[in-house]
């Protein structure tokens, strides 16, 4: 792996800090997801943890910007996130993806620039140098021509990641990254996004496999339309509250 | 006679005709093929034809212009209509465009033997090309010059919406407005396709370029100016064939882009399926 070439926290003495507040969504009159109050920062792995219809890939796209929030508001770095920010990148669950999307890994990636480059304007130096860094961090060199159906479900995800460093972001939201992956292509990936969260960045994920969720992330946030639970990952996935969260 | 024929004005302006049209709709057919839309674009062809009849019946004749007119505002009015309807996320956009188009055709079909022009609409339903005037060459440029200009200045946030809409939406893509947009330059290339290829056939020259093109590269720029180039040269090749074979020329210039996306369903080095060793 080459060089972090990008770290938000390098050049500050204090984190970089998320804070949701009184976080709800409601689709017309049902709630999907309510009283979610939480804060992290730069450089921490968040597991979000809960039952089929928790609530978890809402409150990946409420923090995302892509389901109106009807209550509470979400700040980073101090500012309020009205919508959605740029510093922020949302990587879809797998099956989301239209992978016969005629695009090759290099293209994929560059569309993570066209924010920073603007509609119009042509690719600097300096666009092309972060797409072929981001190519680099995540190994992607040699598959960069490649249609991205031709990559592995590890691959895949890689590619995503790399569109996500390409444009910058801070707080990568993962719905789902490591559904489908095989044992070796899931290994890599967490030690990737070890490495990304060293790097600064803020992960936060959807999971469901309870057993993986110590050694992949620091913090987890249990969830049952509400907050059950929001802590270090050792502290939050105890017996009682796990009970409380997936009960029937 | 080719030259004869290269000198006559008439077959002139249908060449200059098809290549506009050819290269405006065959760099749209990127799009269409992108968004795997190609049945709605079906269902936006269809609805011209309601629109021209609509259009003859608000004017009293059929003209070019009330022809355009018509089929314009009907296109519009579906393709939009079915991006507004799917706003709910109940109803699913091909839902919605099916019952909007149908309605309309309905209509169409409804007051089609109240009007006195039956004979003259099947220039509209099949094409032309031959009967382009040198007003139809100024218009069909300046539709295709504004299209092609517009769909350039915002290829990136279309290009994003087109692939992944949420991921589009967290980049800040106003992703609703780019697909009202996508449908007005789809509905205004098929309106300025009309009199070369017709209603039915307008479906053609805005797929199958970029459906062969997608056959045998990856690259999506080159889905759109290699769909451009094709559709422009398989429409010149078309009149020309259809000339030499004393065939109509709009369903020649489909049945060459049809028999060039065969070829390359055949033979693509990479996804021909007669192509040994191929993914």
């Amino acid at each position: 792996m080459s060089e972090p070439h990008h770290s938000c926290c390098e050049h500050h003495d204090h984190h970089h800090e998320l804070v949701v507040q009184g976080l709800r969504v409601s689709y017309r009159n049902t709630v999907a997801l309510k009283d979610i109050n939480f804060a992290t920062s730069c450089g921490n792995r968040v597991a979000l943890i809960g039952a089929n219809g928790a609530g978890k890939s809402t409150l990946i796209k409420a923090i995302a910007g892509l389901v109106p929030r009807s209550r509470g508001s979400i700040h980073w770095r101090g500012t309020t996130v009205r919508r959605w920010s740029r510093e922020f990148a949302y990587l879809p669950q797998r099956e989301e993806v239209d992978w016969s999307f005629p695009i090759t890994v290099r293209g994929l990636v560059e569309m993570g620039r066209y924010p920073q480059v603007g509609w119009w304007k042509r690719f600097s130096r300096t666009d092309d140098e972060s797409v072929e860094s981001a190519l680099e961090t995540l190994d992607l060199k040699d598959l960069q021509n490649r249609q991205i159906r031709e990559l592995s479900g590890g691959q895949q995800q890689r590619a995503f990641l790399a569109r996500a460093i390409a444009q910058e972001a801070h707080v990568l939201l993962l719905d789902e990254p490591f559904t489908g992956l095989d044992r070796r292509a899931a290994g890599q990936l967490g030690e990737l996004l070890a490495q990304l969260a060293h790097e600064g960045r803020l992960i936060i994920a959807s999971h469901h496999d309870l057993g993986s969720a110590p050694r992949l992330f620091d913090e987890a946030l249990l969830l049952a339309t509400h907050q059950v639970a929001f802590g270090a990952v050792e502290h939050t996935l105890t017996t009682a509250q796990l009970e409380t969260c997936f009960a029937p | 006679m080719t030259l004869d024929l290269l000198q006559n004005p008439f077959f002139q302006r249908a060449l200059a005709a098809a290549l506009m049209i050819g290269f405006a709709n065959g760099f749209f057919s990127g799009f269409v093929v992108l968004r795997k839309h190609a049945l709605s674009v079906s269902a936006l062809s269809h609805t011209m034809l309601p629109g021209i009849t609509l259009g003859i019946l608000i004017a009293g004749a059929l003209t070019q212009l009330s022809a355009f007119l018509g089929a314009l505002f009907a296109a519009l009015f579906v393709g939009l209509g079915s991006v507004a309807v799917a706003r709910g996320k109940r109803i699913a956009q091909g839902t919605a465009l099916a019952v909007l188009y149908t309605t309309a055709f309905a209509a169409g079909v409804a007051i089609l033997p109240h009007l006195e022009t039956r004979q003259e609409l099947e220039h509209w339903l099949f094409g032309e090309i031959l009967a382009v005037g040198t007003t139809d060459l100024w218009i069909t440029f300046g539709i295709g010059t504004l299209t092609l200009l517009t769909a350039n200045l915002w290829i990136r946030p279309i290009l994003l919406t087109l692939f992944e809409p949420n991921v589009a939406a967290a980049q800040g893509v106003p992703v609703r407005r780019m697909q009202y947009l996508l449908f007005t330059l789809l509905a205004l290339s098929l309106v300025a396709s009309l009199q070369a290829v017709g209603c039915v056939l307008s479906v053609g020259l805005l797929v199958a370029p970029a459906a062969t093109i997608s056959l045998l590269t990856d690259r999506t720029p080159l889905l759109f100016w290699g769909g451009g180039i094709l559709g422009a040269a398989g429409s010149v090749a078309g009149v020309i064939l259809s000339a030499a074979l004393n065939l109509s020329a709009g369903p020649t210039i489909v049945m060459v882009l049809g028999g060039l996306f065969m070829l390359a369903w055949l033979f693509s080095p990479k996804y021909g399926v007669l192509v040994p060793g191929r993914r």
